[in-house]
């Protein structure tokens, strides 16, 4: 086996599990204090990445872009809150699934309308375009770092933000117990736009990201939406630190998978039944994987609300 | 209110009953495709109504199932034109194998499924379905991405031929009525009954001594074998089986017809279905005519939006006509649903 590929690839599985821990951090969230299944977390994810690519072509600078669109995100999640999921949260999941579903179709032909059908790149950033030379022989691309990091000091943030600070205080207190946190004064509904609007910023964050490694498309939210629900079923709804462990670990598997497992099925079987059995086996592991831990713990690895 | 609602039902079924003939008689061949893709989806529609409305389990992932049934089709068609094994292309078999194997693999998933409840269920649903979505783009043999386009259809012998439209209506209409026949024995059987009850109050359900996870399982193995005659159905109706008809937003669009139809009864997954593409089809057109009522510019582009009006439109009924259409014959209007 190549170590170096190893690593390369454990690196790239680290940094699309940061990603999903993004989403899913704002997901797990909402759910687990406004007790709000959002399937239009996605859609938040695409608009970042859409506003990131405006943002761009106008200042030409990839750092202020990234200055606009977080607060311009974290405004579009806290006018969809006001507007159409306030009304929600006292709604069996049924109905919230159905809106948050309409919600997806809005924003999907909203930002045709507004962007065109065609997709956008986003060039990236002239000082993170060259790679460093991370061990002797392992070339790694400065921007794919650059997102670990920024990733990272987000989860930082965001731990710092619930468990330092008032505000967090809050938001535990209303993951536990929102009716008692409002009958002491607290106001509750501003306290569910901010956790909303962190949310959206989060996904948005996550979106300008990757942006300039992806192609901003409409309905790039959606497949990344359902890998942010296998993180956040894996690490238990509504706690943070459980999506970060399933972020990290499903994107490991994910992406160590789809390199190495027609190796691996090639030394047991013939190369023809690995070729073809292969792909498919490693888009279906990080499912199989969830299967499996339901099957032990069905309320997921850090079952905990709030934490 | 309730003989308007049942004598509403019947003026559908019986309209549904007579489009070839009228769709012959003005030239519209068309109009036989589009139903029917409404029968199609009703059936697929009724199979999730089991489960979501009379069971309360909200499963996020039919349309893989729908997927499945297809495949089976696509498959046989791949070894009967690759391989000259004539026999894979016969329709009983396809049928018999369409509900067959949907049914084992919702058994499967949804014994695993089952053990969680509430949010849990609507994302492990939904992401089995979109596990068999990459397994399925994953086969480069079946086409992968690309689907297959099926040159040969179910062959039943003399008995009738899928190329004919009307034959293939008909077959899909009287598989709708068997199956709504079925459908309606089973939700007043014995098992229907605890099926209900499971829903409306689990514990006392369990304390009076039926296993509910056991009652569950079937309702959704039967649910998956309905929903694979759908997509039988399907293939044979498009000619062409992909991925793309396995893809979440579908399962997505199967809860939206239950619900626009009206949740946990019989004929409302019917109505939704034949709402949801009713709105499909003519919406662009009615937002282009509206738009040239009010003397816009560029008409002709405002029709292809119509999903920015449809999605919120979805919201509306959901929040203000819960009961769906057979809720608004009955006269009930507002959040009971």
């Amino acid at each position: 086996m190549n170590w170096i590929l190893l690593i390369e690839q454990c690196l790239n599985g680290i940094q699309l599990g940061l990603l999903l821990f993004l989403l899913a951090a704002g997901l797990t969230l909402v759910f687990g204090i406004m007790d709000l299944v959002n399937l239009a977390h996605g859609s938040l994810y695409m608009v970042g990445a859409y506003f990131a690519a405006t943002f761009t072509a106008w200042t030409g600078s990839f750092v202020l872009a990234i200055v606009l669109t977080l607060p311009a995100t974290l405004i579009v999640g806290a006018v969809v809150e006001i507007v159409c999921l306030r009304s929600l949260y006292n709604r069996d999941h049924l109905d919230q699934v159905l809106a948050t579903f309409g919600l997806i179709l809005f924003f999907n032909e909203l930002v045709r309308l507004i962007w065109g059908p065609a997709g956008l790149n986003v060039p990236l950033p002239e000082f993170l375009s060259s790679s460093l030379e991370l061990l002797p022989g392992l070339v790694y691309p400065s921007y794919r770092l650059a997102i670990i990091l920024a990733s990272l000091t987000a989860a930082f943030f965001l731990y710092w933000l619930v468990a330092r600070t008032r505000i967090g205080m809050l938001i535990r207190a209303g993951a536990s117990n929102r009716e008692m946190v409002g009958a002491l004064g607290v106001n509750i509904r501003f306290l569910f736009t901010i956790v909303f609007g962190l949310g959206a910023a989060l996904a948005g964050l996550a979106g300008l990201m990757a942006a300039p490694i992806s192609t901003v498309e409409i309905g790039m939210g959606e497949n990344v939406l359902i890998l942010a629900f296998v993180v956040i079923v894996i690490g238990g709804i509504g706690s943070i630190r459980g999506a970060f462990v399933a972020a990290i670990l499903i994107g490991l598997i994910d992406t160590v998978g789809r390199a190495f497992l027609p190796d691996v099925i090639g030394t047991f079987f013939d190369d023809e039944f690995a070729d073809a059995a292969a792909p498919a086996l490693a888009s279906m592991s990080i499912y199989l994987l969830m299967a499996v831990i339901l099957a032990f713990r069905p309320e997921g690895l850090f079952s905990a609300r709030g934490g | 209110m309730a003989s308007f609602r049942y004598g509403f039902i019947l003026l559908v079924m019986l309209a549904l009953a007579a489009v070839p003939t009228v769709a012959i008689a003005i030239d519209e061949p068309f109009y036989v495709s589009l139903f029917t893709r409404m029968l199609v989806m009703a059936i697929a529609a009724c199979s999730l109504n089991l489960v979501l409305g009379y069971g309360g389990m909200v499963s996020f992932g039919h349309a893989a199932y729908l997927g499945l049934g297809a495949y089976v089709v696509g498959i046989g068609f791949y070894h009967a034109s690759n391989d000259g094994m004539e026999w894979a292309l016969n329709g009983w078999m396809h049928l018999a194998l369409a509900i067959t194997i949907p049914g084992l693999v919702a058994l499967l998933i949804g014994a695993i499924s089952l053990r969680t409840r509430g949010v849990y269920f609507i994302m492990i649903t939904l992401a089995f379905s979109q596990m068999l979505y990459y397994f399925f783009i994953g086969l480069e043999r079946y086409g992968g991405d690309d689907g297959l386009s099926l040159w040969f259809l179910s062959d039943f012998g003399g008995v009738m031929d899928m190329n004919d439209d009307v034959d293939l209506y008909y077959l899909s209409y009287g598989l709708l009525l068997v199956i709504l026949f079925l459908l309606y024995r089973l939700v007043n059987s014995r098992f229907g009954m605890v099926l209900k009850g499971a829903k409306s109050n689990e514990r006392r359900l369990m304390a009076v001594g039926f296993p509910t996870y056991r009652y569950r399982l079937v309702a959704f193995g039967i649910s998956g074998a309905i929903c694979g005659i759908a997509g039988f159905l399907m293939a044979n109706q498009s000619e062409f089986v992909s991925t793309a008809e396995m893809h979440w937003v579908h399962s997505g669009d199967l809860i939206v017809m239950v619900v626009l139809g009206g949740m946990g009864t019989l004929f409302g997954p019917v109505l939704g279905a034949v709402g949801f593409l009713m709105l499909e089809q003519y919406l662009p057109e009615l937002i282009r005519g509206g738009c040239e009522v009010i003397g816009g510019n560029n008409c002709g582009i405002a029709g292809e939006y119509w999903k920015i009006v449809f999605g919120p439109l979805l919201i509306m009924v959901v929040l203000f006509a819960r009961g769906g259409i057979d809720g608004l014959l009955q006269g009930k209007v507002g959040r009971n649903g």
